[in-house]
This record gives C-alpha cells, sequence and structure tokens, in this order.
C-alpha cells in the first residue's frame, strides 16, 4: 500500500502524528512519477525544485494539519490554469515558450493558502478543446487501465494522474464534460461545481459562460474538501456567485433516506452502450436499497445539447482565443512582413487541428448573416435545455445517470471523425449547460475490456452538498475506488 | 450531402479569424465544418418562437465595486514574454503600408 493511496484525512492524521513528513510525502509523488509517467505521460512540467522547498518550509514549522484543510497535501495542476512563475501551456504549441505567466489563478492562490503543494501541470486537450487528450501539443497520454486506451479529455493529464497514483488529487477544468468524462473513463471522482461556484480568474478562457474549476480525486470525501477550499466569490471573477460556501463534508453522511431521484429516460436509451445501461442500474438499485426514491422523468431537449453545446461553446472560443496574438507573449512567427500577416501566421503556425476548426466554426456561426439562424437559435435552444432541469428539480433532489454513454475508447481511433468525437460528451453536456453542478463516480467495468464507467449524479444550482451526499453514500456501499490499476509494477 | 460551407466560405471565415489556411486545409475544412453545420440544423426543427435566448446561467445583473486604483503588474513584468520589444514597448512590424 503507497502512501498515495491514503485520504486526505488519513495522511494528515500521520502528519499530526509524526509518522511522515510533509518532504516524504512530496517526494512520493516525483518517485511514483518517475516510475510511471514514461507510461502514462500525464505531466508536461514538473514544479519539483518549489514543492520540496515548500514541503521543507512546512516540516520546519512544524504540523498544524487542523488549520489548514489541505495541509502538506500533494496536488496536480491541469495546465491552463494559471501558476505564477510556473510554465503553463494549455497544451498548444503557441503557449510553449510561456515559462513566466505573471500572476496565479484564484484557485492556486486558494490552494497556496490552504498549504497544498502544487506538484506540477497536467495534460490536456489543447485549450481543453477535446475528449481524448489527443489534441495535446505535446504528448499522448494514456489509460492507466490499459495503455491502449485514451483517459478521456479534456481532462485527461488530471485524471489519469490520479488513477496512476502518481497524486492523490488534482484540478481539472469543465466546460462539456472535462472534468467527469476523463474521471468516468479513469476510475476516478470529478466534479464539475455550479458555474459561479469557483472563480475561473486565471483560467485561460475557452467559452466564458460554460467553464468551471473542478477537483478530481479518489474519493468523494477529498472531493468534497478540495472543492470547499477553492470556492468562493471573488472580485476578480464578475461571474463568481456571492454565496456562502458550506462545509460539504457536513453532507457526508451515509443516509440518502427519503432522498428523491430522477432517471431521465433520455440518458439510458439508444446510443448508450448495454452494460453501461446495465451498471447505471445497478447503481440506481443500490440507491434503492440505501432508501432513495426512484422515479423516472425526461429531459426532453437532451438531444439538442451537443448542436447547441458547439455553436456556443465555439462562438465564445472564437472570440476568448483572439487574444493570442504573438505579441505580448506566446510564438511569434519570424518573417511576417505586416501586423495582419504577423497574427495570421503566428496563429496558424501555434493552433492545432481542433482548435483552428472551433475558432472558425464559431466565428462562421457568430458572423454576419448567420448571427441569428446559428447563435441566437443555440442560446433560444439553452433556456429550452435549463428549463427541462428545473421543472425536474421541482420535485427533485438529484438526477442520475452515466457520465458518459460508453467507455474509454483506443488511442487514434476518433481523432479523424469530430462529429464522432463530439458524441462522447452528449450525456456531460447538459449540466454546462444548464449550469448545474454533477459529479462522477466509479460504478464498475465493463466486462468486454474491462475498463471503468462512471455515474453521474446531477443537483440543483449551489447544491453540491446533496450531490456529495448521494455520491458518497453509493461509494460506501460499494467501495469501487478500492480497485486501483496495475500499473509500473504496483498496485 | 450538400456543401454548407465551402471552400470559399472557408477562406473568408478564416481571413477574419485571423488565421492563415493553404488550399488543402480550406477543402478539408469545408468538409468537416459543413458536417458539423448540417448535424447543426437539427436545431432548426425546435419551436424558439417565445424563447428569449440565454447568455448566462445565473440571474446576475452588473457588479460594482469601488474604483480604486492597486498595485498590479510592472511594465518590466508585462514585457517580460513578449516576443520582440524594444524601449519598453512590445515591437510589431509596420502596419500602415
Amino acid at each position: 500500500m503507497s502512501l498515495l493511496d491514503l485520504t486526505i484525512k488519513e495522511l494528515q492524521e500521520k502528519l499530526s502524528n509524526k509518522e511522515i513528513t510533509v518532504t516524504e510525502l512530496t517526494q512520493a509523488c516525483f518517485d511514483r512519477i518517475e516510475e510511471t509517467d514514461d507510461q502514462v505521460n500525464a505531466f508536461l512540467t514538473l514544479n519539483k525544485e518549489a514543492a520540496l522547498e515548500q514541503a521543507k518550509q512546512l516540516d520546519e514549522e512544524g504540523i498544524d494539519a487542523d488549520q489548514f484543510l489541505l495541509f502538506g497535501m500533494p496536488i496536480g495542476i491541469k495546465d491552463n490554469i494559471m501558476t505564477k512563475d510556473l510554465k503553463t501551456t494549455c497544451a498548444s504549441e503557441f503557449l510553449s515558450n510561456f515559462e513566466d505567466p505573471l500572476y496565479d489563478a484564484t484557485v492556486i492562490t486558494k490552494l497556496k493558502n490552504a498549504n497544498a503543494i502544487n506538484i506540477g501541470k497536467l495534460n490536456m486537450d489543447e485549450f481543453a478543446m477535446g475528449s481524448s487528450t489527443e489534441n495535446s501539443a505535446y504528448k499522448k497520454t494514456t489509460n492507466p487501465w490499459n495503455k491502449d486506451y485514451v483517459p478521456g479529455g479534456s481532462s485527461g493529464g488530471s485524471a489519469a494522474a490520479v488513477a496512476a497514483g502518481q497524486v492523490p488529487f488534482a484540478l481539472g477544468s469543465d466546460t462539456g464534460g472535462s472534468v467527469r468524462q476523463p474521471a468516468s473513463y479513469c476510475g476516478v471522482v470529478g466534479m464539475k461545481p455550479t458555474y459561479g461556484r469557483v472563480s475561473r480568474f486565471g483560467l485561460v478562457a475557452f467559452a466564458s459562460s460554460l467553464d468551471q474549476v473542478g477537483p478530481l480525486t479518489r474519493t468523494v470525501e477529498d472531493n468534497a474538501r478540495i472543492l470547499e477550499v477553492i470556492s468562493g466569490v471573488d472580485e476578480m471573477d464578475p461571474t463568481s456567485a456571492n454565496i456562502d460556501v458550506p462545509n460539504f463534508q457536513e453532507a457526508l453522511t451515509g443516509d440518502i433516506k427519503g432522498l428523491k431521484v430522477a432517471v431521465p429516460k433520455e440518458y439510458l436509451q439508444e446510443g448508450v452502450d448495454e452494460e453501461v445501461a446495465n451498471k447505471i442500474n445497478q447503481a440506481i438499485d443500490t440507491l434503492k436499497e440505501l432508501g432513495a426514491e426512484v422515479d423516472e422523468v425526461s429531459l426532453p431537449h437532451s438531444k439538442y445539447a451537443i448542436a447547441t453545446y458547439y455553436m456556443l461553446a465555439s462562438s465564445e472560443a472564437s472570440a476568448n482565443l483572439a487574444r493570442f496574438d504573438g505579441i505580448r507573449y506566446g510564438k511569434r512567427a519570424e518573417n511576417a512582413d505586416n501586423l495582419i500577416e504577423l497574427y495570421k501566421q503566428s496563429r496558424s503556425k501555434g493552433f492545432g487541428d481542433e482548435v483552428k476548426r472551433r475558432i472558425m466554426l464559431g466565428t462562421f456561426a457568430l458572423s454576419s448573416g448567420y448571427y441569428d439562424a446559428y447563435y441566437k437559435k443555440a442560446q433560444q435552444v439553452r433556456r429550452l435545455i435549463t428549463e427541462d432541469f428545473e421543472k425536474v428539480f421541482e420535485n427533485y433532489d438529484v438526477i442520475v445517470g452515466p457520465t458518459s454513454p460508453t467507455t474509454a475508447f483506443k488511442i487514434g481511433e476518433q481523432i479523424d471523425d469530430p462529429l464522432t468525437m463530439y458524441a462522447n460528451d452528449i450525456l456531460t453536456i447538459p449540466v454546462n449547460l444548464a449550469g448545474v453542478p454533477a459529479i462522477s463516480i466509479p460504478c464498475g467495468f465493463h466486462s468486454d475490456n474491462d475498463m471503468p464507467i462512471g455515474l453521474q449524479i446531477i443537483g440543483k444550482h449551489f447544491d453540491e452538498g446533496n450531490v456529495y451526499r448521494v455520491a458518497h453514500a453509493y461509494e460506501q456501499q460499494t467501495m469501487h475506488y478500492k480497485q486501483k490499476p496495475a500499473i509500473g509494477g504496483v498496485n | 450531402m450538400s456543401k454548407k460551407i465551402s471552400t470559399e466560405d472557408v477562406k473568408h471565415v478564416a481571413n477574419l479569424a485571423r488565421l492563415a489556411i493553404t488550399d488543402e486545409e480550406a477543402e478539408k475544412y469545408s468538409e468537416q465544418l459543413s458536417s458539423i453545420i448540417n448535424f447543426s440544423e437539427q436545431l432548426s426543427e425546435v419551436d424558439t418562437s417565445n424563447v428569449k435566448p440565454m447568455t448566462h446561467v445565473l440571474d446576475m445583473k452588473n457588479v460594482f465595486r469601488e474604483d480604486e486604483p492597486k498595485d498590479w503588474i510592472t511594465k518590466e513584468e508585462a514585457l517580460k514574454n513578449a516576443p520582440d520589444k524594444a524601449d519598453g514597448q512590445f515591437r510589431v512590424p509596420s502596419i500602415l503600408e
């Protein structure tokens, strides 16, 4: 049993009892990364020197684990979250020389204040656009359960690093499923908080009306603790909500008696793998045994979510990525003889295929003559999708279903077909459009390929408490998280 | 399948988005963007005649704060990551012909 298999509570107890030091724990992460990352390829940049220095300081200050929620806890960070003085690339060639970010994202400041230790930056699909992490300009992250399979995306590095036991916790970002889908594919816990719960300041913007930072962990309890640390209103992000952050761990009672659970029939229809559906139905039976009241409901506009999402997210991306001009930072093309050429050459060389595709799709949807037919129409359908959720939540506490219609697919299998790739997100996208919180937790394995399956639990706006409550009760009943992939010769 | 977005459209859009693309890429993007747009035509079957476009999840209005000067980054820091700079400024190629 590795130190890195322990929960935050267990680790902090060992720190308090002086059984281990922060330095030992931090070093254990770097050892495990060295041992396994030539196979997993999860990390883009290691923060080794600074992390060990910080660990030494914490050791010298003495263990005061109770005072800080994440005292001495090692964490990996998706590479689209700004870290002062630590290279931040968004897995893009464009930012391959961005060595000196000038400030920390608010989530990083909050982690630092809680005395967590940043181990390094994690691979992703370039600018978070993708569902397999194959769109990284640098490396192909593999799924720790089977190296022939993708880890999911776009937070594939974050999910794979946690699944491989390189770091016990990581941050990802979720615009259309980018925390939950890789969590599902890698058999870990991933949370997309309510839009506005976590500050987006310093998260490199993809689609500003959808993006949220969220934690990936092995247990629900750890996840709840990290979310509590990174949440809260922030004057640097006017879309962060001025709403109290509850102690989410108080919701982890194991008691879900009488809780009202809705299962949308659209989430178990054709297109969803039969065994995935079976596993979800078993999970629903478990919730019933625990005392939840379960009914079937309908979210009738679900089938329009992908088209709606790709219009809106691409439109927002086309505007957000206009800032990458090769002038203030990032890579600049050489030999451009005027300013327009400089923009064009720098962007064309710096961006990968999927990023260009989405910028062009968004530019098209926003262009004169098409705005009403595509962009505005998608905004209207977005409201209908949101109202579907509101209606169900009038009578129910949570909604459950699969996170993804299938398990992980093989590397290279879908990369040439954008629409097939987009379909992976059909069950996660509606959640971002409606801005509600949702978690993915492991609920078993597929018998065809032995790959993990994820259960998605969706809550009302700012009701992460009940999402965690149900997730924790199910996890403690089934203990799927105890199963770990064999990688690098260590379980 | 009729192509919704011709190679000419792709080149126009690429220019708007400040992307340089080759003829070969224009061909590929024309096909891929057309199939995505064709797929998105399904939205036209939804009746949205009385639906207000949704621009934001939360029911928020303008968020105000006091207009107070604060320390942020220095000029040197702002220039630190610049690919080309001179005399404390970003340097770019000529803008006017």
